[in-house]
């Protein structure tokens, strides 16, 4: 029997963007083919297995909140926030003005103590908050063959936003409407599993301070591969839900 | 050669205007897309422009300042451009772009379509004067009169529904009677009610998410099983059939019920999420009218309900006895003062300029008004795709509301000014427009009452 503990990704980005595509995507392995707007917040859950093929392998749930990003909300939307243990920032990559306002969302979310109602963005610098937060970030790009098509009929664009280089974060080029955008093997797909991990040993491996050393076995593995009888994935549902 | 000149200065206030409405939209209204279009840009900041261009000619002519000739000249241009960017070419562009937004038309049938639905348009259009009592039928087809008719029908409707809501909307909102109490704990409890909702939509995905891989890993496990045991044929058939068919086993999870009840929690989620966003913004309403500013506003309030519920008054007066007003509010001010005051002021004198400052008051504060509202109005109903055909008809709305205004405006000048519109305009009926507006105003001043109390009441989610 293994106890399943979970940790909280908050997907951002403008509106329209293509969030709840890619949330579904990641959990679902299949495209959305309708999606509606999204009020307030969905949720999906990834199985997730930590370190596959090592030693320390274990699986956990990733919860993906995919927050609605219209303006209206603005000030009911931080109730969301509370924990986050990693953040994915989706921007649109037809649409140049949803990638700067990336630093706006940032600074929203990191910004959770403000109780002013009129708080507008203020110029955060991300290095200075994530060394004392560290909260690990992705950059995914959506709209991947739109902006492609863009690139052939010759219009230069640089797809890569400078919000990934700022935070030292990892980006991601997707097209939400293929599944093998995703799929596993794909850089995209490496790419993904590796924030995932990182977000899942920043919550539950780096308890004891410091830096946790990869090369090391985790300190408390949870559960060891189980052997014998019983299928090596069985998951009892009974302690799925732990905090 | 003044002419000339008149002419070069009328054309620099119109590049002012056309960079404003420019810096404008790309600003505020476009803050966060990006123009792929550079065409609507520019159709939105030439119609801004026109319109401009036809309130400075009014002001001009109350101050007297350029040769009333050049004037002249100069208002009928832009009359025309105006009415050929509000009746051809926005309409023409709007059917374009919605055409080309709708996914199953291929590249080329866009433009005959699009031709065609403009055609049907146009016809409808001009049957719209057909029940309106606006003109009389000696002119042409290509006339002002005839374009300017129809559009101040439809102008001056908007800008009646508009003011009808206004004028019950501000004081709603900017009083302090009606902000409904809203405690911190209320707003508290509803946000631990939505985190409850979306840990119990959790749960269940969580056990979905389970169960599917569970059933994943039970098939691959029992045909594992099958292969290293070496069973036979049948055996190994039967065996993956039978767990097909009982594909959930051990953890017995249904996953229709379960998505079922996911999808009406989902639900309940987005409500108390709206719920949450009411309170908040009541709450925040609630702090900003303890501050200074909301103080003031408030104050207004009273003062511009007052006016509201005379304005609404005189309408219904006006269209229950039968009459239009005849004298513009700056000279029947000046001579009640000074009758009843016995102010002893030289009427033609003062009557100019101070028709000059009420003038360029209401279009300074109609332009303002307008501008944020439809900024407002952009930014709740527009997303990537329909951001240009929502700017388009927002031009085509000011190109007609600002058409409209000068129609109307008509009733607050001195008939010394009026001259010039009447001029221009020909023959319309301009005391219609004025019956029309009172009517529709009334109209809609009751409706967002009714409705504003409707919502006002609203019952809270359990």
């Amino acid at each position: 029997m293994a106890a399943i503990e979970k940790v909280k990704v908050v997907v951002l980005g403008d509106s329209g963007v293509g969030k709840t595509s890619l949330t579904y995507l990641i959990a679902h392995n299949k495209p959305l083919l309708s999606p509606g707007w999204t009020v307030g917040c969905s949720v999906e859950v990834k199985l997730h297995r930590y370190k596959e093929g090592t030693q320390a392998q274990n699986t956990f749930f990733v919860e993906l909140w995919d927050v609605g990003g219209s303006n209206n909300h603005r000030n009911t939307r931080n109730v969301f926030y509370q924990p986050t243990h990693g953040i994915i920032l989706v921007h649109d990559l037809t649409n140049r003005k949803s990638q700067i306002n990336l630093q706006k969302w940032l600074s929203e979310i990191l910004n959770q103590d403000s109780t002013n109602p009129n708080y507008q963005h203020v110029d955060v610098d991300p290095e200075q908050f994530l060394g004392s937060t560290q909260i690990p970030i992705l950059v995914i790009g959506t709209k991947y063959d739109l902006a492609e098509e863009k690139q052939r009929k010759n219009q230069y664009r640089r797809l890569a936003s400078s919000i990934a280089e700022q935070c030292g974060a990892d980006e991601i080029f997707v097209n939400c409407y293929q599944a093998r955008s995703l799929a596993p093997g794909t850089t995209n797909s490496v790419k993904l599993t590796r924030f995932f991990d990182k977000v899942i040993e920043r919550r539950y491996y780096s308890r004891a301070g410091s830096f946790a050393d990869k090369r090391r076995p985790a300190p408390h593995a949870l559960a060891s591969p189980a052997a014998g009888a019983r299928p090596p994935q069985y998951l009892s549902p009974r302690f799925y839900h732990m905090d | 050669m003044s002419f000339l000149e008149d002419t070069l200065i009328i054309l620099i206030s119109q590049t002012i205007f056309f960079v404003g409405g420019w810096i404008f939209f790309v600003k505020q209204l476009f803050r966060d897309y990006e123009v792929h279009h550079t065409l609507v840009q520019l159709i939105f900041s030439v119609t801004f422009a026109l319109s401009c261009t036809m309130f400075e000619l009014i002001i001009f002519e109350i101050i007297g300042y350029l040769e009333s000739s050049s004037r002249y000249f100069h208002w009928n241009m832009g009359l025309y451009f105006l009415l050929f960017m509000v009746i051809a070419l926005i309409p023409f562009y709007i059917a374009y772009f919605c055409i080309s937004n709708v996914r199953f038309v291929s590249k080329n049938m866009i433009r005959p379509l699009t031709l065609f639905v403009w055609f049907i348009y146009l016809y409808f259009f001009w049957k719209i004067g057909d029940p309106f009592p606006i003109l009389s039928p000696k002119q042409g087809i290509f006339s002002i009169e005839q374009g300017v008719s129809r559009i101040g029908v439809i102008g001056v409707t908007v800008m009646a529904l508009l003011s009808g809501f206004g004028a019950v909307n501000y004081p709603y909102t900017s009083m302090a009677i009606f902000i409904r109490p809203v405690t911190q704990s209320d707003v508290l409890s509803i946000e631990k009610k939505l985190l409850q909702t979306m840990d119990m939509i959790l749960v269940k995905k969580k056990r979905i998410a389970l169960a599917e891989n569970n059933s994943l890993g039970r098939n691959q496990y029992m045909l594992d099983q099958s292969n290293v045991k070496n069973k036979g044929f049948w055996t190994n058939i039967l065996s993956s059939v039978g767990s097909i068919a009982n594909p959930l086993g051990q953890g017995s999870e249904n996953i229709n019920q379960l998505r079922q009840e996911i999808s009406s929690l989902e639900e309940l989620s987005r409500q108390l999420f709206l719920e949450a966003h009411d309170a908040r913004t009541m709450r925040e309403k609630i702090e900003w009218s303890r501050t200074f500013q909301g103080k003031y506003f408030n104050f207004l309030g009273y003062f511009f309900s007052l006016y509201c519920i005379w304005k609404i008054f005189i309408s219904t007066i006006n269209i229950v006895f039968d009459r239009v007003g005849k004298k513009d509010p700056v000279t029947r001010g000046l001579e009640l003062a000074v009758l009843r005051l016995g102010v002893d002021i030289d009427v033609g004198f003062w009557s100019q300029h101070v028709s000059f400052l009420l003038v360029g008051c209401i279009v300074l504060t109609s332009i303002r008004g307008l501008l944020l509202t439809l900024t407002k109005f952009f930014y709740k109903i527009s997303s990537s795709k329909s951001s240009n055909i929502i700017v388009l008809i927002l031009a085509q709305i000011m190109g007609m509301y600002f058409c409209s205004s000068v129609l109307l405006m008509r009733m607050n000048m001195p008939p010394e000014y009026r001259i010039i519109i009447t001029q221009v305009l020909g023959d319309l009926q301009f005391n219609f427009y004025h019956r029309w507006f009172d009517v529709i105003f009334l109209v809609s001043a009751l409706t967002s009452i009714f409705t504003l109390y409707l919502a006002h009441k609203q019952p809270s989610v359990n």
